[in-house]
C-alpha cells in the first residue's frame, strides 16, 4: 500500500468514527439499537416503525421527566 | 517481553495474556471476562512521560506565580490547566476510585441491572462521556471568571484549577458513584435514604429554590448582554422560528435526522447573525429590535412560559441541539483560537482590588467573595443533582465512573479557563468600563463626571481615577486595536462599540459582553480576520445567550416538576405529583416563571445593575448545594466503613463551609455588604424624598431585591445548617454504633456481571484483548443465540 492510500484509509476511518460519534451522541442511532435489541428479545416479531418508535419515546419522556439541571 | 502463557480459556493467538495480565482479568462464574482489575504498571516510557508532565506543571505555574512587571503568555494558562488536570485525573482520581470507590467491574450496573430499553440502558463511556459534559455545563463558568478578573488572574486560576481537582471534580465523581451504585436514584431520594425525611425535604426544597435564583441570573446575564442591542435581540429572537422549524422537520419530514436537523438549525443561526447586522445597520428597523431590560424580561418570561407549554418536539428539543453543537463546537474553536492567537495577559497576577472589598464587579473580599463569584468552574453544586440523574442509570461499568465523572468536570473547568483568559487579555480600561453600572461610573470619576458627558467619557474618566495597575506594573490604560492602530481613552470605547457593531459598550455588566469581546479576539485571529470581528462577537453573544436561553427552559420545566413534586407530598394536593395531569402543570409552570420571573424583574430594575447583588446570591446558594453533596458523599463513605478515607470529601466540606457560611454571614449582617444595611439605606433614600419618577420606581425595585435575597441568605443559612446537623448526626451514630458495611446503606446488592467495557477514554492493548476473548467467548455466543 502506497502513502497515499495508506492517508486516505486513516482518513476514512476518522470520518467513520466522527460520523458514529455524532449519531450516538445525538441520539440518532437510538432507534437502531432498539431495533437491533428488539431482534435478539423478540425473534420473528416486527419492531415499530421509526415514527412509531420516536412517539413512544418521546411519551415516554413526557411521563418520566429527567428533574436534573443546568449550570 | 514476550512471556505469553496460553490461557485457560483457549483465546486467539493474537489475545494471548501474559500472567501479570491474566491475574488482572475478572471473570464471572462463567468464565467470561467482565472486567479488568484497576492497577498501575509503570513502564521507562510511561514514568518519563509523567515526569515530563510534572516538570512542565510545576515550571508553568511559576511562570503564572512570579510574572511580575513583564509580559506573559495565555498559553501558559492552558499549559497549567492541562497538566494539573492530567495529573489529578491519573494519580488523586485514580486513589479515589481505588480507596473510596472501590469499583468492581465484577458487579452489575443498573443498566445491565435494569435493561428497560429507555433510561436504563448501557451507552458507550465516550458517548456517555459527551452527553455528561453536556448535561453539566452551562454559561456558569462563563460568567465567573470574567467577574473575578478585577482582582488579578492568580486567585481565580489557583481557584478554578485546584478547586476542581479536590472538590468540584470529587463531588460530581463521588456523587455519580453514590447513585450508580443504587439504581441512579435522585440526589433528594438518596438524602431521605441515608439521612432520613428531613434530610430529603430540606434537599428537595432548596433544589427548587436554587433552580429559580440560577434561572434568573443567568437570565440577567442574558439580558444585559441583549439590552439596547438590535442585532443580539434579532439574531437571538430569530431562535424561535429557527428552533420551530427544526422542529418540524425533524417531526414530519425527516423523523429522527438529528444530526441533519441541527445542521440545518445551525446554517439558519448563521444567518441570522449576519442578517442581524443589516437590521442594525438598518435605521428604520434598528429601533423595532431595540428593546430595553424590562421589555426583554416580559418577553422572556412570556417566551418561557409559553415554551413549557407548547409540545418539546417543537420548541425546547431543538433548541437543545444547537446550544449542544454550540457548547461543544465553540469551546474547541476557542482552545484553538487561543493558541493560534497567542494573546498576551494584560492583568497582573494580582490588582489593588484583591485587598479591598469595594471592586466594582463583585463586592466583598477576596476571601470568602472571590470562590462564591466562581462558582460553576471549580465547584457547582447543581452537579450533584445532574450526576445523580440519567448518567448512572447507563454506566457500562463501575470502572467507567472515573472519567465520566470526574473528566468531564475537569472540561468544564477548563470552560472557565477559557472565560479567564477572555477576561484578562483585553485591556482592563476596556474590562471596568464595561463591568461598572453607570452609577459606579459616576461614583468612582468624582468630580471628573459630567452628566453632559458622553457615557465612554464618563467610564474614561472614571477608569483614570482608579488606582489600577496593568501587568507592567503602569497605571491601566483605556486602549483599543482598531484596523491596526491603537487608540485610548473615550475614543477607544467608542472604537471598540463600532467595531462590533454596538451603541455602546459602557456599563454592560454581567460578563457576557466581556467574553464576548475576548472570544471574537481569539476567533478572528483565523477565522475571517479583522473584518469578522462584529460577527464573532455577536456569535459569541448568541452562543452564550443560546446556552442561557436553553438552562432557562430546562430549568423551568425542572422547577415545574420540583414543585409539582413537592406540593404532591400534602394530601390534599396529591394530584400535583402526577406530571400529566395539564392543569396541574400549568400552576407549577406559573409558580416556576413567576418565582424566577420576580427575581428577574427586581434585579434588571436595580440601580447597580443587578448582577453585583445576584452574584453573592446566586454562588452562596450553589455552593450550599455543595455542601450537602459532600455531607451525603460523607455519609455514605462512614457507613461503608470507610472512615479513615473520609477527608477526601470532609476536607472540601469543610472548605465550602467555611466560604459559604462565612459569605452568607457577611451578607447578613455587615453594615457595608449586608442586604439588610443596604435595604434600610435604601429606604432612608426613598423616605428622604428627594427620588421621584424612575428612580423612585428602582429604588422601590432595589428595595424588595435586597429585602428579598437577604430574606434568602437567612434561608439558606437555616437549611443547610439543620442539613449538616442531619448529617453530622447519622455519622455519629454510625460511628458509636459501629454499623458498618454497604448492606446498611441503600446500596444495591452485588450482581454477577455479563458485560465488558473498557473504562478510560482509550482502550488499553489489554482491554483490547479482553475485549475479543468477550466478544468470541462461547458463554456471551450462547447469550446471544
Amino acid at each position: 500500500m502506497n502513502a497515499a492510500a495508506q492517508l486516505r484509509a486513516i482518513a476514512a476511518r476518522a470520518w467513520r468514527a466522527v460520523v458514529w460519534y455524532a449519531r450516538e451522541v445525538s441520539g440518532e442511532a437510538r432507534y437502531e439499537h432498539y431495533v437491533e435489541r428488539f431482534a435478539r428479545e423478540h425473534p420473528g416479531e416486527e419492531p415499530l416503525s421509526e415514527r412509531a418508535y420516536l412517539r413512544a419515546r418521546e411519551e415516554h419522556e413526557r411521563l418520566h421527566p429527567n428533574t436534573s439541571c443546568c449550570c | 517481553m514476550t512471556t505469553a502463557t496460553p490461557a485457560a480459556s483457549q483465546p486467539a493467538p493474537d489475545t494471548a495474556y501474559t500472567a501479570d495480565e491474566e491475574a488482572r482479568i475478572i471473570r464471572n462464574s462463567s468464565g467470561l471476562p467482565v472486567g479488568i482489575k484497576p492497577k498501575m504498571v509503570w513502564t521507562w516510557p510511561k514514568a518519563l512521560l509523567w515526569a515530563v508532565i510534572a516538570i512542565v506543571c510545576a515550571l508553568a505555574w511559576s511562570v503564572l506565580a512570579i510574572a511580575r512587571g513583564e509580559q506573559i503568555s495565555a498559553i501558559w494558562f492552558v499549559v497549567v490547566a492541562l497538566s494539573s488536570y492530567a495529573i489529578a485525573y491519573r494519580f488523586y482520581a485514580y486513589y479515589i476510585q481505588i480507596k473510596i470507590m472501590r469499583t468492581d467491574d465484577a458487579n452489575a450496573t443498573a443498566a445491565e441491572r435494569v435493561q428497560d430499553g429507555a433510561n436504563f440502558e448501557r451507552a458507550d463511556r465516550r458517548v456517555l462521556f459527551g452527553q455528561h459534559f453536556a448535561a453539566i455545563s452551562g454559561a456558569g463558568p462563563l460568567v465567573g471568571p470574567i467577574l473575578a478578573a478585577q482582582m488579578g488572574y492568580l486567585p481565580s486560576v489557583l481557584w478554578i484549577i485546584l478547586g476542581v481537582i479536590f472538590a468540584g471534580a470529587v463531588q460530581d465523581m463521588l456523587m455519580l458513584w453514590i447513585s450508580a451504585k443504587r439504581r441512579g436514584r435522585s440526589f433528594g431520594q438518596m438524602a431521605t435514604d441515608e439521612m432520613g425525611k428531613v434530610g430529603g425535604l430540606i434537599i428537595s426544597v432548596f433544589l427548587v429554590v436554587v433552580t429559580a435564583i440560577a434561572m434568573a441570573f443567568l437570565a440577567l446575564v442574558a439580558i444585559k448582554a441583549m439590552a439596547s442591542s438590535p442585532w443580539a435581540v434579532f439574531s437571538l429572537g430569530m431562535t424561535i422560528p429557527i428552533a420551530l422549524i427544526m422542529g418540524c422537520y425533524e417531526r414530519f419530514l425527516r423523523p429522527g435526522r438529528v444530526i441533519e436537523t441541527t445542521i440545518l438549525g445551525f446554517v439558519l443561526l448563521v444567518l441570522a447573525i449576519v442578517g442581524g447586522g443589516m437590521i442594525a445597520a438598518n435605521p428604520v428597523l434598528a429601533p423595532i429590535f431595540t428593546l430595553n431590560a424590562k421589555q426583554l424580561v416580559v418577553a422572556l418570561v412570556l417566551y418561557s412560559f409559553a415554551a413549557a407549554a407548547l409540545p418539546h418536539w417543537l420548541l425546547v428539543t431543538p433548541r437543545d441541539y444547537l446550544s449542544t453543537l454550540m457548547k461543544i463546537g465553540t469551546l474547541a474553536l476557542l482552545v484553538i483560537g487561543v493558541v493560534i492567537a497567542n494573546p498576551q495577559v494584560q492583568v497582573p497576577a494580582l490588582t489593588t482590588l484583591a485587598s479591598r472589598s469595594n471592586g466594582p464587579t463583585f463586592s466583598g473580599n477576596l476571601f470568602p467573595f472571590l470562590f462564591i463569584t466562581i462558582a460553576c468552574g471549580a465547584l457547582s453544586g447543581f452537579h450533584g443533582a445532574v450526576s445523580s440523574g440519567l448518567t448512572p442509570k447507563a454506566i457500562e461499568k463501575e470502572n467507567q465512573i472515573r472519567m465520566i465523572g470526574y473528566g468531564s468536570m475537569l472540561v468544564e473547568s477548563f470552560t472557565a479557563i477559557i472565560a479567564l483568559i477572555a477576561a484578562i487579555t483585553i485591556s482592563q480600561g476596556v474590562y471596568f468600563s464595561m463591568n461598572m453600572s453607570p452609577a459606579q461610573i459616576e461614583a468612582t470619576a468624582g468630580s471628573a463626571y459630567s452628566a453632559s458627558a458622553s457615557p465612554e467619557q464618563n467610564a474614561a474618566a472614571a477608569v483614570s481615577r482608579m488606582d489600577v495597575q496593568n501587568i507592567e506594573g503602569q497605571r491601566m490604560r483605556v486602549e483599543w486595536q482598531s484596523g491596526g492602530t491603537v487608540v485610548t481613552g473615550a475614543e477607544a470605547l467608542d472604537a471598540a462599540a463600532h467595531d462590533v457593531g454596538e451603541e455602546t459598550l459602557v456599563s454592560r455588566t454581567g460578563g457576557a459582553t466581556t467574553f464576548a469581546i475576548g472570544m471574537a479576539n481569539f476567533l478572528k485571529s483565523y477565522l475571517g480576520g479583522e473584518g469578522s470581528i462584529a460577527f464573532w462577537y455577536h456569535f459569541a453573544i448568541m452562543f452564550e445567550a443560546l446556552f442561557i436561553l436553553t438552562t432557562v427552559d430546562n430549568g423551568t420545566r425542572v422547577a415545574r416538576y420540583q414543585i409539582g413534586d413537592l406540593l404532591g407530598n400534602v394530601r390534599k394536593l396529591r394530584k400535583f405529583a402526577d406530571p400529566t395531569w395539564r392543569p396541574g402543570n400549568l400552576i407549577t409552570t406559573f409558580i416556576a416563571t413567576a418565582l424566577w420571573g420576580t427575581m428577574l424583574y427586581m434585579g434588571v430594575s436595580d440601580a447597580n445593575g443587578g448582577i453585583n447583588a445576584m452574584v453573592p446570591i446566586f454562588g452562596i446558594s450553589n455552593q450550599l448545594l455543595s455542601a450537602g453533596c459532600f455531607m451525603l458523599v460523607t455519609v455514605c463513605v462512614v457507613k461503608a466503613g470507610l472512615g479513615r478515607y473520609a477527608w477526601i470529601p470532609v476536607v472540601p466540606l469543610v472548605w465550602d463551609v467555611a466560604v459559604t457560611f462565612t459569605a452568607d454571614f457577611e451578607k447578613i449582617f455587615d453594615p457595608q455588604l449586608g442586604y439588610f444595611a443596604t435595604a434600610s439605606s435604601l429606604r432612608a433614600s426613598i423616605d428622604s424624598g428627594q427620588l421621584e419618577g424612575e428612580a423612585l420606581a428602582n429604588a422601590y425595585a432595589s428595595l424588595s431585591n435586597a429585602y428579598l435575597d437577604g430574606v434568602l441568605s437567612v434561608f439558606f443559612l437555616v437549611m443547610m445548617a439543620a442539613f449538616l446537623a442531619v448529617g453530622v448526626k447519622t455519622v455519629v451514630s454510625t460511628v458509636r454504633a459501629r454499623a458498618y458495611g454497604d448492606h446498611l446503606t441503600s446500596q444495591e446488592p452485588f450482581l454477577e456481571s455479563n458485560w465488558f467495557a473498557p473504562s478510560g477514554l482509550i482502550a488499553t492493548r489489554l482491554e483490547r484483548k479482553v475485549q475479543h476473548e468477550f466478544e468470541h467467548h462461547p458463554a456471551r455466543r450462547a447469550e446471544l443465540g
